[in-house]
């Protein structure tokens, strides 16, 4: 895939060939813009966008996460016909557990603000949770919220069905290529030098999820983001029984059975290496299989076959970092999307490439932009995962 | 005959399909086990990674300079051992 020679020059680079660069890509290719670029470093899915559960809600406590996701769901919807492949995507519902009555209260709070943007979640009981999940201990859940419209896809298509579209659209895709440098001339930025070589660019979107602040930092622009490492693993499959994605924000738990069968989950674990790294632990697959087991008594006997390892891109707000960057008005960032940037990528990408071309959604850009942490205008968002 | 050749046996993967993904230009080892799911099933890798890596050399893909990352357990263990092994400290914050 690499073997091609570098063009001299692109109107637009985007840094990094994870789910969110391939989808600004695409529809940038799409509204017809020419002379797009994609550069990673590494190979496809090599990334978060390779890494992650493949989880896609609509349940979020604030009004910009749910109106969005409620998009973004509905793209992952027509995913397969329109781009082609099979991204298993499978409308399974998200469930939520509280095991505290605050927790409950948030998720409330949370269910109506949902209600109110068209959403059907609804607030279960204990016995309303047995009923759709029986193998679920529920003896110390105080209540849940269930949205029956979430669900999970596979990952790995999902990128490559983004890559082969943008390519069929005229974009070029250049892997095992990494950005060394960004080349200025007084605040703009006017190429990008790889390990292969120099291209001239007329503005730069960085998609380089946990690398985003490594690569900006190149122009002298400190994001507020940091990589954090997240854990998740798979057990051997067993026959479908679990209908729902299940969740806990108390401690970060969440699994799902996928469509092979295998249990993937993971959980929050603060005690991890700085910076950015992709090892494993045993740590993590104890305090996991202590609290599934907790949750769901009767997979201690199932066996855990892989696990692995990726990295978040946390913002201090949970909230993305994008548009254009004030000190260096040509470069665009596309980070900071915590550990839900897959499931915001199809949306994402669409009103990315509208805003750029068009000018589109400004209200969004501006309450994203990078510039908020200046300002002092920091979000909220409590229903953050892991 | 049938030319079903099968290199990955935890996962079905058959060497038909080793060589689309190879001419779809997967043609490095990483992308190819993200391609055709090879060597993420029960053994890991143990029984075909070196199948794979030499088919990718003679087909004129990159010759990989290690294995696939191994992924942990070595051996599949049970999610209640694994629990067995938590640390009393690592509260379960509600
Ligand atoms: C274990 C785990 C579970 C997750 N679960 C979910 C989930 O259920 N649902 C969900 O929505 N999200 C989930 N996430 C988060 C999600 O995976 C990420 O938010 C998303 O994939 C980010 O996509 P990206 O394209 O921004 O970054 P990435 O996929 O990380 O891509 C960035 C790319 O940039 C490249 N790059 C970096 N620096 C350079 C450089 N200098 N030159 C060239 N290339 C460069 C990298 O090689 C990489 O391929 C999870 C994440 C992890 C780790």
């Amino acid at each position: 895939m690499s073997a091609r020679p570098l063009p001299e020059d692109a109107r637009t680079v985007v840094v990094g060939a994870g789910i969110m660069g391939l989808s600004i890509a695409y529809n940038l290719a799409r509204f017809g813009a020419e002379r797009v670029l994609v550069l990673d470093g590494g190979y496809l899915c090599g990334g978060a966008s390779g890494r992650n559960g493949g989880g896609v809600r609509a349940q979020w406590s604030s009004e910009t996460n749910i109106r969005l996701m409620r998009r973004s769901i509905a793209l992952c919807d027509e995913f397969a016909t329109k781009m082609r492949i099979n991204v298993w995507f499978r409308r399974s519902g998200y469930l939520f557990l509280a095991r505290s009555d605050e927790r409950a209260r948030q998720l409330e709070a949370s269910c109506a603000l949902q209600n109110e943007h068209g959403l059907s979640t609804r607030i279960l009981d204990p016995t309303g949770i047995k009923k759709l999940v029986p193998q679920l201990d529920v003896s110390r859940v105080v209540a849940a919220s269930h949205n029956p419209d979430d669900g999970v896809v596979f990952p790995w298509p999902f990128v490559w069905g983004y890559a082969r579209e943008a390519q069929r659209l005229g974009v070029e895709l250049h892997t095992h290529t990494r950005v060394l440098d960004l080349e200025t001339e007084g605040e703009r930025i006017t190429g990008v030098v790889t390990d292969r070589g120099r291209v001239r660019a007329e503005r730069v979107i960085c998609a380089a999820g946990a690398w985003s602040p490594e690569l900006t930092r190149k122009v002298g622009v400190e994001l507020p983001s940091r990589p954090h490492r997240h854990e998740i693993c798979s057990t051997e499959p067993l026959k479908p029984f679990l209908e729902p994605f299940v969740g806990d924000l108390g401690t970060g738990l969440y699994f799902s059975q996928s469509m092979r069968g295998e249990i993937v989950g993971g959980i929050s674990n603060e005690h991890v290496p700085e910076g950015l790294d992709q090892a494993s632990s045993l740590r993590f697959l104890a305090l996991y299989a202590r609290s599934l087991t907790r949750a769901m008594p009767i997979l201690g006997g199932v066996r855990v076959l892989r696990q692995w390892s990726g990295c978040y891109d946390l913002t201090p707000d949970g909230n993305p970092l994008v548009g254009p960057v004030d000190e260096v008005p040509n470069l665009y960032l596309a980070s900071g999307f915590m550990g839900h940037g897959f499931m915001m990528a199809p949306i994402m990408g669409e009103l990315y490439a509208r805003h750029l071309l068009f000018g589109e959604e400004p209200e969004l850009f501006e309450r994203w932009n990078l510039r908020r942490y200046a300002q002092g205008n920091l979000l909220s968002e409590t229903m953050i995962l892991g | 005959m049938s030319n079903k050749v099968l290199i990955c046996r935890c996962e079905d993967v058959l060497l038909d399909e080793l060589e689309e993904a190879i001419a779809k230009g997967h043609d490095d080892l990483e992308s190819v086990k993200r391609y055709t799911g090879f060597g993420t099933g029960w053994c890991q890798g143990k029984q075909c990674t070196a199948l794979v890596a030499r088919l990718l050399v003679s087909r004129g893909g990159v010759a990989p300079a290690l294995p696939i990352t191994p992924r942990p357990p070595f051996h599949p263990i049970p999610l209640a051992d694994l629990a067995g092994l938590c640390p009393d400290d690592a509260e379960e914050p509600a």
